[in-house]
């Protein structure tokens, strides 16, 4: 490609709609994913209730806000509505960014890769002009519906890569030779209707792994050109349905079904809405929020990261789905069964004192699971207890621990190494060297 | 390219079909979860509360006449019946879940050591409200047990107490009140199960954290662990402070009751686990043990069934050992109680994680993306 292609590309011109339908059902469906939220107390369950929150490194000082969280989730909600309307759409969502991102650091332990795509989303969305048509700031201030066509293809951009990164990920021993852990999840879904006696099949299992791979890598392929669109849309509204019955996963598989509408043309929405193709092939000025050439530096650095830090578990030498060393924001989707154990044990050097953590007393169930499976966690937690004992009246408590974890139908074994005094070793990105090996194999990304 | 890649499709889709046809020969019958709760329901829970509620009846009638008459034989009965109660008890307490868990069932009846200075003031002063989630530790067997064995010294001096002193009748009528309270938590934890919340039981046969199975196995693991495990051995052993704790043993002022406390619900445990019928346990339903025969699944190359049966032999031959009155026992040698609580921890591990793994439970409503 040589500079002549490109600045032909970047000049480009296309209809707005895509965008902006793009924007109403991301709006709306993060404004039902918020009134969801409280709907199932979850608000207090998960960040009021809890005497301990993990935290993200680099993060620790965003907590949650007590009382005023609900607050927190309310602005959210509120500049997802206005992000919905395009009504002050750039207040608007740099608002919900900003707020939502905030409540997804609040807790490591509720991390889901769902809730890093939306952020990820809405920090482009903040530098582009969704609200060019449908939408009430179009309305009330006249301007033109044409965008760069990059604008439109930067959101493409974003749904290429979850997909097709959670599609590589699957391309792993244990989720194409053992469909594991479908193999552990569907039999439990006996009770649904007609599909509930075909998930006990183990072919239904492989059927399931190998056609989720499939989907998640050629998926946005497919999207892409024109001729098999509508084809790829029906895969789309199929395989997430099916998700959405089988899996806890809540409002994902209706921003992964919205979020697809951005592939299709203009000219079909407007053919939906009864309209005529824009005519004005002019770009107003409004069409950048932020002078262009900061934006493209901006979504070059983005996309450079978004395309190197799935990666970075290569950097770590043990199994990624054993330590999780880099296992976090790499778009790796239902890859894992997990549970695990872990049993803290104090000891007072200066009495010899030594005794256990009753975990419930200071975390709770989710968190206590998080916790359990996840060498990070266990860190933080033993730092946490080394604090709660010192304030109790041990001078210098020593941390150990002994955890087991069992991965995806292998029977459990020793997690962390035992002997190791956790104050002893500090949080960072570092390759985790107090955990013990796995003892087995996964082959693949 | 389109083409290529619409080649490409067909061509993984055509290998995906024939790889199927070379996995292992296929299990068509499933397990039936619904059958799992429908003999849970039917030959353990409801046959062990109606078991249970019978004795609380007998405890209540036995508590009503020792407070009218407070003689030697009346208080003899009165033990007896308390004892034989708090044995069945142990059977009943981990199945926290319908009106029990409404009620706070093992909350309001065995939360040990009882508060003995909260305990008198409730009885000097009158008129409690033992519903309240702060008078938890002022009632139950627990209380029953100071008020039977620890008011005085001997049994002397307890029935000379309950004869003599000025507020004798205060007492009574509180135990009088106790008894009362723990045949009407029974009576309707029971009446419960037997009007209705039994179909809803089987019939919420789903997989969500809100199911049958989903809670119960979450109950009974909690049980085992923090009731069991924690509450009677690891607490009381030091486990969790570093100093053993006599006083904190279950059964305390009774004395020599606390170890069979711990066996009858070690063999309740047990029972629930392999699905043996309430009123004859050597005939087996469906249960945890035969899901995972159901489902192979192995630790080791061994049937995680078998292990985690042999670990609660294991659990029961050490703790043959231990003394009947685990107060003494912690202060005299308690190497031999923590033994106890090793082997159980085995188990926590065997259960918590690779059974809950294989069996694919929730533990919250909360979203969620795979581990």
């Amino acid at each position: 490609m040589n500079k002549n292609t490109i600045n032909k590309y970047i000049d480009q011109n296309t209809d707005a709609a895509p965008l902006a339908v793009f924007r109403i059902f991301f709006g709306g469906i993060m404004l039902f994913g918020m009134i969801r939220f409280q709907y199932y107390d979850w608000i207090k369950k998960l960040y009021i209730e809890p005497s301990f929150y993990f935290k993200y490194l680099g993060f620790e000082w965003v907590e949650p806000l007590g009382e005023y969280t609900y607050w927190l989730f309310f602005i959210c909600g509120l500049s997802a509505f206005f992000v919905m309307l395009g009504w002050k759409y750039r207040l608007a969502m740099i608002t919900f960014f900003l707020s939502f991102t905030y409540i997804e650091l609040m807790d490591k332990t509720n991390y889901l890769n769902h809730y890093y795509f939306v952020s990820c989303m809405a920090f482009l969305m903040c530098f582009l002009p969704a609200n060019a048509c449908f939408s009430i700031d179009a309305f009330k201030k006249k301007v033109s519906p044409i965008i760069p066509k990059w604008n439109i293809d930067t959101i493409k951009l974003m749904l290429f890569i979850v997909w097709f990164y959670a599609g590589l990920a699957k391309l792993n021993s244990d989720w194409l030779l053992a469909a594991q852990p479908l193999k552990i999840w569907l039999p439990s879904k006996y009770d649904i209707p007609i599909l509930g006696d075909l998930l006990q099949k183990e072919s239904f299992h492989y059927l399931f792994s190998w056609g989720g791979a499939l989907y998640d890598l050629t998926v946005p392929f497919l999207l892409w050109f024109s001729r098999t669109r509508a084809v790829a849309f029906f895969a789309v509204v199929v395989f997430h349905v099916l998700t959405w019955v089988l899996f806890p996963i809540g409002i994902f598989p209706w921003v992964m079904i919205g979020s697809a509408l951005i592939f299709f043309e203009g000219t079909f929405f407007r053919k939906i809405l009864g309209q005529t193709k824009p005519l004005d092939l002019y770009i107003s000025q409004t069409a950048y929020f932020v002078n262009r050439k900061i934006t493209m530096s901006i979504f070059a650095i983005f996309f450079f990261f978004q395309i190197l830090i799935p990666f970075r578990h290569l950097l770590y030498k043990g199994e990624l789905f054993w330590t999780e060393e880099g296992y976090r924001f790499s778009w790796r989707v239902m890859l894992m069964e997990k549970a695990g154990y872990a049993n803290f044990k104090i000891v007072d050097p200066d009495t010899g004192k030594r005794f256990y953590v009753q975990n419930g007393t200071f975390l709770n169930p989710r968190q206590e699971k998080q916790m359990a499976t996840q060498p990070d966690f266990i860190l933080e937690f033993a730092h946490y207890l080394e604090k709660f004992y010192q304030r109790d009246g041990i001078r210098d408590p020593e941390i150990y621990v002994e955890s087991y974890v069992a991965l995806n139908g292998r029977s459990s074994q020793p997690y962390i190494d035992p002997t190791i005094d956790l104050t002893t070793i500090q949080r960072s990105w570092k390759p985790k060297t107090f955990i013990l090996p796995f003892n087995d194999e996964i082959k693949g990304f | 390219m389109k083409k290529q890649i619409f080649l490409f499709f067909l061509l993984t889709a055509f290998a995906c079909s024939c790889g199927d046809d070379e996995g292992p020969s296929e299990q068509v019958d499933n397990f039936d979860r619904q059958a799992m709760l429908t003999n849970w329901a039917d030959n353990i829970i409801v046959p062990a509360f109606s078991a249970f509620a019978e004795k609380t009846t007998a405890l209540k009638d036995a508590g009503n006449t020792f407070a009218t008459s407070p003689s030697n034989a009346n208080y003899e009965d009165l033990v007896t019946k308390w004892e034989t109660a708090y044995l069945g008890f142990q059977e009943v307490s981990m199945f926290e879940i319908g009106k029990a868990e409404e009620l706070r069932m093992t909350n309001n009846l065995n939360i040990y050591p009882t508060n003995v200075a909260e305990l008198t003031n409730n009885v000097m002063n009158g008129g409690v409200n033992l519903e309240l989630p702060s008078q938890i530790d002022r009632q139950g067997f627990p209380a029953l047990d100071y008020l039977l064995f620890g008011i005085a010294d001997n049994q002397t001096a307890i029935l000379e107490f309950y004869q003599n002193d000025g507020n004798a009748n205060q007492f009574l009528d509180y135990l009088n009140i106790l008894t009362d309270r723990i045949d009407n938590l029974a009576q309707a934890v029971l009446s419960d199960w037997e009007n209705g919340y039994r179909d809803s039981f089987i019939n919420n046969s789903g997989n969500s954290a809100t199911a049958s199975v989903d809670k119960l196995t979450n109950d009974f693991i909690f049980y085992y662990e923090k009731h069991l495990r924690a509450g009677k051995i690891g607490i009381p052993a030091g486990v969790f402070s570093g100093d053993a704790l006599s006083d904190k043993v279950e059964g305390f002022y009774k004395k020599n009751l606390s170890k069979a406390l711990f066996n009858r619900s070690l063999d309740a445990v047990e029972n629930f686990f392999n699905g043996a019928f309430y009123n004859n346990t050597s005939t087996e339903g469906e249960s945890f043990k035969e899901y995972l025969e159901y489902l192979k699944v192995t630790k080791n190359e061994v049937s995680l069934a078998t292990v985690i049966n042999d670990e609660f032999q294991t659990a029961r031959t050490t703790a043959q050992e231990l003394s009947d009155n685990f107060a003494d026992q912690v202060e005299i040698d308690n190497v031999k109680m923590l033994a106890t609580y090793d082997q159980l921890q085995i188990n926590v591990v065997n259960i918590k994680v690779d059974m809950l793994q294989a069996f694919n439970i929730n533990i919250d409503y909360i979203d969620a993306d795979g581990d």
